[in-house]
This record gives C-alpha cells, structure tokens and sequence, in this order.
C-alpha cells in the first residue's frame, strides 16, 4: 500500500538504471540525508559522536573497500587493515613534510599510496585462488605491521613509535568540535559511497561480479582477469588507505602500528560477512553492529544492575561476534542486507501476505 | 521440426569461404587422449554441428577452439591467423564466443546484467569516468543497454529481466547463455549442446533462435548437439568425433550413410 | 625442465642464503650449528600444528582459520587447571575439553554447513576463533600465565668436541622437539595404517564415496577435530611454557598456515617438510639476515619471523601455487 511502484513509469534507459528508481526510496533517503547533516549535528551528545558516529563512518568507509574486493570481486583478503595502515602512515608523512598540501589532497594521495601497495600484494591472486590467497594476505598484514614499527622513517623517528597528528583544517575551518568532525567524515561517506555506487552499476562492477561468479566464462567473454582482480585491490585499497588516514588523523589523534593490526582486518571482515557481502548497504549495517554491540553490552547490564568489567563485556563481544558469523553464514549466507531486502519485499506486498 | 528449418538451398547459397579451420589438433590431459589428430574447417555463415558418442571430445574440441584448453599439437587457424595457445579472452576479441554444456552463468546477477556483461568488450569508459558517470560513462552506459534489450526481445525474455538468473527455470536459462554470447556480436559462436535437457517446444523455440541468428547476423555456428533430427535438419555440415577421433565429415545426408558412424552409434567394437 | 625455472631459481636462491653465513664466514660455525637446530626445533613444532590443520583439511575440506585459537584456548586451559591440581591431570582434562568442543564444532558449525564453499567454511572458522578468544579469556581470565613442564630452563653444552666452545641447545627446547617429532611420527604412522586412518583418507578424497561405503562421515569428523584438538593441546602446552600463555601464542600457531601452503594443503610429509623449512629459514632469517637489514636500512630492531614465514609461503605459491608436495587442481569447464 504505502511501497509501491504504481504509475512511476520509466520512459528512457537512463531514468531505469538511476541509483534509486523507486520513488519512495528516494523521498526516504533524502530525508535521511537531511536529518543526517542539518538534525544530527544538534542533537547528539559528544559521546554519541565519539564514541559511535564517528567510528561507525570511517569503518564502514572501510567495509565499503574491502566488500569491493570481496563481496563483489569475490577476492577473499584478511589482512586489509594493512592497507588501512598504509594510507595513514602516508598522509602522516605527506602532511608532515608538504605541510602546505591541502587535507583532501593528502587523503587523495595517501588513498592512491594504498593502492599502490594493494595492487602489489594483489599480484598473487593473479595466479592463486580462494584459501590460499587469505594466506597470501596475511603476508601484507604481517609485512606491513613489521615495517611501520621498524623503518623509523615513516614514524619520523619517534621513540616511542607512535605518532601524533594535529587537528586537521581545511579551507581555514578547523576541525576541532565532535560535530565538525562527523559533518566531514559524513560528507565524505557520502561521496565515496555515490562513487563505489557507480562503479559496481558499470562495466567494471560487472567484470568484478563476473569473476567472483565464475571465472572462467568470465573470460570467455573477453574479461582480463588481471585487469579485473587488480582494479578491485586497486579500488579497495584506495578506500581503506583513505579510511585508515580519516582513522588516524580524526579519530585517534595519536597512533601505533598496532592500531591496525590482525583484529582490526578480521573485524573489517565480519564487518562485510554480517553485514551482507557483495551490498553497500550491508557495509552500513555491518560497521554499525560492530560500533553498537559492545556498547550495548556495556550499557544494558548496567540498566539491569549487573556490574560487568569492560574486559569482560570485551570478551562477550567477541564471544557474540563468533557466535553470529556462523548463526548468519547457516541461516543468511547474505547477511543483513538480504535481510533487509526480504523485509522491503514484504513491505511492497503489505498488507496482502503474497 | 521441419517447418522451422529454411530450404536447404536457399541457405547454401550464403556459405562463404573457410573462416575457422582446425589442424592436426591433439589434447591429451595426462594419460587420457581427448583429441587425436583432428582436423577440419568451417566455413563463413555455415551451421556446422560436432556429433558423436558420449566422451568423443566434442566438448574439449570446442574448448580448444576458444582457449580454454590448449592443444599439446596441431593450430587452430581463425581468419588466416594461426593459434596454439590463445587465452579465452583473447579468442572472445577475435570474434569468438560460446555457451556451455553446463551452465555457466553469472548466478549472482540479473539477467539483465548478466547480458550485459558480453558488451564488456565493447565498453572503453576508463574507471574514474565510470567512478563519476558523467558523460561518456553514462552514454555508453544507455547505448549498450539498448543493445541488450534487442536481444532480450529477440529471446523474448522481457519479463524475466530484472531476475536474478540463479532462480529462472533451466530452458530460461539456457536463452540467458545464448543471449549472453549473442551481446558480444561474435563472427564464431560456439554452442555446447543449447537444447540438453529440453522438452520438445523448448527445443522448437532454441532452433528457431539458432536459425534466426544465423539468418539474420549471418553468423557461423558450431554447434554440439545430441538430438540427431535437430542435427540433421539445421546443420549445412556435421563432424563425427568417436574417442578423440574424426570419423565422418561431410553433409549430413553423407554422414548418415557413413559405415564408421553408424558402428560408432551402435557400439560396434573397432 | 624450462617450466620450471621459476621453482629451481626459488630454491637456489633460499640454498644460498641458507649456506651464505657458514660461506662467508661471517659467523662461527659453532654458532651456525646452534641456529640451525634451534630452526629445526621450532620447526618440529611447526609441523605438528600443520599436521593437524592439513588432516582437517584433508577430512572434511576446511582451512581452519582457528587452529591459532585452539593452541592458546588448550595452554590456558591446562595453565589454569594446573594451579589447581597436578599438571598431568590438568593435561588430562583439557584434552577432554578440546573432544568436546571438537565435537560441538562438529555439531553446530560443521554440520549445518554441510554442502557450502570452502570460503564459507573458512569464514564460519573465522567465527569460531572470535569465539574461542572470547571464550577463554572469559572463563580462564586474560592475563599472562605460565605452566611449568618441570624441564631446566638453563642450556646444555653438546658436541663440545667437534665444534670450538660447543653448541648450546636448550634443553626444554630439546625435549619439546623430540615430544612433537613423536607425536608427528605417531600421527603419520596412524593415518597410513590403521583403519581409522584409511578411512580418513577416504573420506579427503570423496565425501559421497565414503559414505556410500558406510563410513560415517560425522564421526570421523569428531575424530578429526578431536586429533587437531590434541595436536593443539602439546603445541599449545610447549609454546606456553616456552613464551608463557597469552596471545602471541596464537600467532605463532598461526603460521602453520605458512607450513600447510608450502607443503601443499594436502600433504602429511608436505605439513612436516614445511614446518621444516619454515623453521630454519625464519630463525636463520632472524639470526643472519636481521642484522643485515637492520644496517642497510637504520630499523629499529628485528622481528622478521613475524612476516617471513608469509612472505616465504608467498613467494612459493607464486612459483608453485598447489605447494611442494599438493596435487595440481585442473579446472574443469
């Protein structure tokens, strides 16, 4: 009744293949744009920002990248948080010895650095598959966790081995307040969201799809598969070396190599396997879980008057992480996502039951 | 099945020259001999089937054809071009493509995406315009999807478009892989038994698009195909393979006459 | 021959850094001796996790992302229940603990995912390391603990003979290498001999086939699980009595990964030729090749072992992507 498509008829391919046909889709998602940069910014609490928002936009910034290369390239990659750790690293030293560099020309360029470096780890798929290509991208995890705590260059020679970033500023607007910083990262999401969202609806999109379906008749079509699985390390890598700049230079402030370690690759991809693998949404809906549950735990044994340490809600979390990755990949392989769209599929039915 | 096939004459006069030939090609996979010294041609516009038993190496033949295998000896010879050891994409560039005995579809995607998916080679938007979609992404875009929707309606699937090809029935499917090859405008359409496991309006339906495309885009086709009234009724010539061996080669009134491949379907012993 | 050159120069190329040290003289040959077998050592250990990775492999088709998480979720248990009761009945225990959660493995994730991908088996392990983490440092705490074997800790002299100053090996390293190389000679003397082992080969090498034959798939599985689960529990007992129990442990059962792929996934003497290699070349990496880079390139410390075992197990999967010893998998259209 309320979600149908009655009368909005489409008179040219181009109007069919926009990014939200149905109308009701596009009044929602304008509406929760709106609310998204004009409500939101008044009416959340620092904590929220801190301590939800923020996190929740650049790690599904993240998930966005690594659901490229494996849910719609079908690259299986577990230790993309290198990636991660390149980009920040890079935009740490691009803006500490070109200070003049405007902040999105770093993030730009430290993105492209990260590709660069995935497109190098991405040469084994050329030749391995499946398994043994997770095991090849340990290697870039293990490799570049060593590098960053040893080659002292890319800490600027600190001595404790961590490195610290000021506010960043951009145009001469000073991100220093939680609202600033979440209207920025917001912006961004935006923005690279639309982009992944037009590459998936290309011929590029296709050609990763059609690797990750079946390969072989993907080049029986005249698909390069070097071209096709690079392109997507490439594209994958630039999104979380940009996520893993907006990580270190606006959330942490201050990091070390082990901020991107072998969890934070493994949470990025349960991040995708709950969410729902080969969807943009479901890289929303799986950075929001992972950003929402341990504070859920924190909070509602407390409301029930059960004292429980932080290590261990810490411990739960993981417990609960475990214990849904095998709940979802038994009962929706797709994750939340096709549960989402199995719930707008009734809702266009509603209230008939078929 | 007759009324679908045209005259015999009529179609003979549109046979060109000899547009694929396969020479002295030999395939082995360790100690089983798939192919043994096969050789024949295919000339442009014509319907050549590949018949023979079960195991013959038909499949393999037309693997090798697009590089999917590549042959321990012999060439394959496409439009005076020599190969050996082409790679599948390379062979898709030159003009060949193919369907396959056991489907092989993108089950993921829409049909519609999945038809789209053979205009890749037609599509040269570099990644950042695709990444924005502006103007010649976003021409291109509409341009090839016109495409497809005149194959779509060729095959008439219209209704299915939007589905996702993993939940169509079998004898749908098959018309999405045809469709799929067909996005590609190939010179040389291999097909891999298009009519298994159909019943016989399936079957009707599937010739009449075969023909149809070779009519109508003068396209040559090769085609593997068990149903003998089919082979018999829609081909110009027909290859006998039996155990990785050519034994008949001609049209299909001559093959039918032929002593080998009548022991070859009985089960003789030779 | 020329088909394989990217093989051969891959080889040579680790020979001669292998020989590089003792060549040049840039190390006392005492000294190399010692390396080396303290390489093996580590290697035996190795290999004994691969070995229980490669028969879950070979069993029921999963690359079992928490074989790391069972070494650590075993040593805690054992370093736990040892503060309570003598080591050897701690051992017990936790040995039944690592059947029952094979068989529950088995159970609630095996079972149901039954028919699935591989990717999908890998990822459903991925869920069971989050949750035996979890799980363990809920129930054992998350804290360093230690577990005491009873071996001297200080190093013995040997062969004091043949080279100047002798060779030191510490003994509880000793020890530790010869209770795995046991363990492996055991486990490879079971899967070729006995009934149940014929089964499990089996059972790799068709799941249909096997059950058609009446073996029943489930149980071997249990089987499989519980024969990794037991692999873990000596790993796991060694390396935390070696590094203490916490979760470094679990990374350095997780190069097994490393083992498995260069021996080939398959592969029972590939898993023990693999930890082999593995294990001398990151500790002559670390040892020999350590100092050399730390110079050249002004690094702040060590720790190639942390990635040469990937990088290793790279290199070889881009020469030789079915492993030394695995099958080649023919893609059939």
């Amino acid at each position: 009744m309320l979600y149908r498509e009655n009368g909005q008829f489409k008179s040219s391919y181009g109007e069919d293949q926009q990014m939200l046909p149905i109308l009701q889709d596009r009044r929602v998602m304008f509406g929760l744009l709106a609310f998204a940069f004009f409500g939101v910014p008044f009416l959340a609490s620092d904590y929220l920002f801190l301590s939800i928002l923020i996190p929740f936009l650049i790690l599904t910034l993240a998930a966005i990248g690594l659901n490229l290369l494996v849910g719609y390239c079908g690259q299986i990659s577990i230790g993309h948080a290198a990636f991660m750790s390149v980009g920040a690293y890079a935009a740490y030293n691009l803006a500490l010895r070109v200070p003049q560099l405007n902040f999105l020309v770093v993030l730009v360029l430290a993105g492209l650095v990260a590709a660069l470096v995935g497109m190098l780890f991405g040469i084994p798929s050329l030749r391995i598959k499946g398994l043994y290509l997770a095991v090849a991208t340990l290697a870039a995890q293990f490799f570049m966790d060593w590098v960053f705590a040893r080659v002292k260059w890319f800490t600027n020679y600190s001595h404790s081995g961590s490195v610290s970033t000021a506010p960043v500023e951009l145009f001469g607007w000073r991100l220093d307040s939680p609202p600033e910083k979440y209207l920025f990262l917001l912006g961004v999401l935006v923005v690279f969201t639309v982009i992944a969202k037009n590459l998936v609806r290309g011929h590029l999109g296709r050609e990763w799809m059609a690797m990750r379906d079946m390969d072989v008749a993907a080049e029986v079509i005249g698909i390069r598969p070097v071209y096709a699985k690079l392109t997507a390390f490439a594209v994958s890598s630039f999104y979380c070396g940009v996520a893993g700049a907006l990580y270190g230079f606006i959330y942490l402030g201050s990091w070390e190599p082990l901020a991107f370690n072998l969890t934070l690759s493994l949470n990025l991809l349960f991040m995708i396997i709950i969410g729902g693998m080969g969807s943009l949404l479901g890289s929303y809906f799986g950075a929001a879980f992972i950003v929402i549950l341990p504070i859920v735990l924190d909070q509602v044994p407390q409301m029930f008057g059960i004292a429980m340490s932080t290590a261990t809600t810490s411990h739960l979390a993981f417990m609960i992480f475990g214990a849904l990755i095998v709940f979802f990949l038994i009962v929706e392989p797709h994750g939340l996502a096709r549960l989402w769209a199995i719930g707008k599929e009734k809702l266009r039915l509603w209230p008939f039951p078929h | 099945m007759s009324e679908v096939a045209l005259h015999p004459q009529a179609r003979a006069h549109r046979i060109g020259e000899v547009v694929l030939s396969v020479d002295n090609v030999s395939l082995a996979f360790g100690g089983v001999r798939a192919l043994t010294e096969v050789s024949f041609d295919v000339r442009e516009h014509e319907v050549r089937a590949i018949i023979g038993p079960n195991g013959a190496g038909k499949s393999s033949m037309l693997n090798v054809i697009n590089g999917v295998y590549h042959p321990q000896q012999g060439t394959i010879r496409l439009q005076g071009v020599e190969f050996h050891d082409m790679d599948p994409h390379e062979a898709a560039r030159r003009g060949i493509a193919r369907t396959f005995q056991s489907l092989a579809l993108f089950k993921g995607m829409s049909v519609l995406d999945n038809i789209m998916t053979g205009r890749n080679l037609k599509m040269r938007s570099n990644l950042l315009l695709q990444a924005l979609r502006l103007g010649p992404a976003l021409a291109e875009e509409i341009v090839h999807r016109e495409a497809v929707e005149r194959i779509i309606d060729f095959l008439e699937i219209q209704a299915h478009r939007k589905t996702q090809v993993g939940r169509l029935p079998y004898g749908l499917q098959k018309r999405v892989d045809l469709g799929r090859a067909l996005a590609m405008e190939p010179s040389v359409l291999l097909l891999d038994e298009p009519m298994a496991g159909m019943n016989m309006e399936e079957k009707q339906d599937m010739c009449r698009f075969i023909l149809d495309v070779n009519d109508q885009f003068g396209t040559t086709i090769v085609l593997i195909e068990h149903d003998m009234g089919v082979v018999m009724d829609i081909s110009d010539r027909v290859v006998v393979l039996d155990y990785g061996r050519k034994i008949g080669d001609g049209t299909p009134d001559e093959v039918r006459a032929n002593q080998a491949v009548i022991d070859a379907y009985l089960g003789v012993s030779h | 021959m020329t088909k394989h050159w990217p093989v051969i120069s891959l080889i040579s190329v680790l020979l001669v850094g292998l020989v590089l040290p003792l060549a040049t003289g840039a190390s006392p040959p005492g000294f190399y001796v010692e390396v080396l077998l303290g390489g093996l050592m580590t290697g035996v250990l190795y290999s004994l996790v691969a070995l229980g990775f490669a028969l879950i492999f070979k069993a029921s088709g999963v690359f079992n992302f928490a074989q790391g998480a069972m070494v650590l979720f075993a040593a805690l248990a054992v370093a736990r229940m040892a503060e309570q009761m003598p080591l050897w009945l701690a051992m017990i225990l936790a040995l039944a603990i690592m059947v029952v959660l094979a068989w529950l493995i088995e159970r609630l994730v095996l079972r149901p995912l039954v028919n699935q991908e591989a990717i999908t088996l890998f990822m459903a392990t991925l869920g069971v390391t989050y949750f035996l983490d979890g799980f363990g440092q809920t129930v054992w705490g998350s804290d360093i603990y230690s577990i005491e074997l009873g071996i001297a800790k200080e190093p013995v002299m040997i062969l004091e003979g043949l080279f100047q100053g002798g060779i030191l090996v510490n003994k509880d390293d000793f020890v530790a290498a010869l209770v795995a190389a046991a363990l492996v000679a055991g486990l490879a003397v079971f899967f070729q001999k006995t009934a149940t082992g014929r089964a499990l080969r089996a059972v790799a090498d068709d799941h249909q086939a096997a059950q058609s034959i009446g073996i029943p798939l489930n149980r071997i599985w249990v089987i499989v699980w519980s024969v990794a689960g037991l692999v873990a529990l000596v790993a796991g007992v060694i390396w935390g009595a070696k590094l203490g129990v916490q979760f470094s442990v679990s990374l350095v059962a997780l190069k097994a990964l490393p083992v498995v792929i260069l021996g080939g996934f398959t592969s029972v003497p590939g898993a023990i030729v693999g930890g082999l290699i593995i294990g001398v070349g990151e500790k002559m990496a670390e040892v020999f090749l350590g100092p050399v880079l730390v110079r050249a390139f002004d690094l702040a410390g060590g720790g190639i072992e942390n990635w040469f075992a990937y990088v290793l197990a790279l290199l070889f999967l881009l020469v030789r992507p079915e492993g030394l010893f695995g099958e080649r998998h023919i893609d059939r259209v």
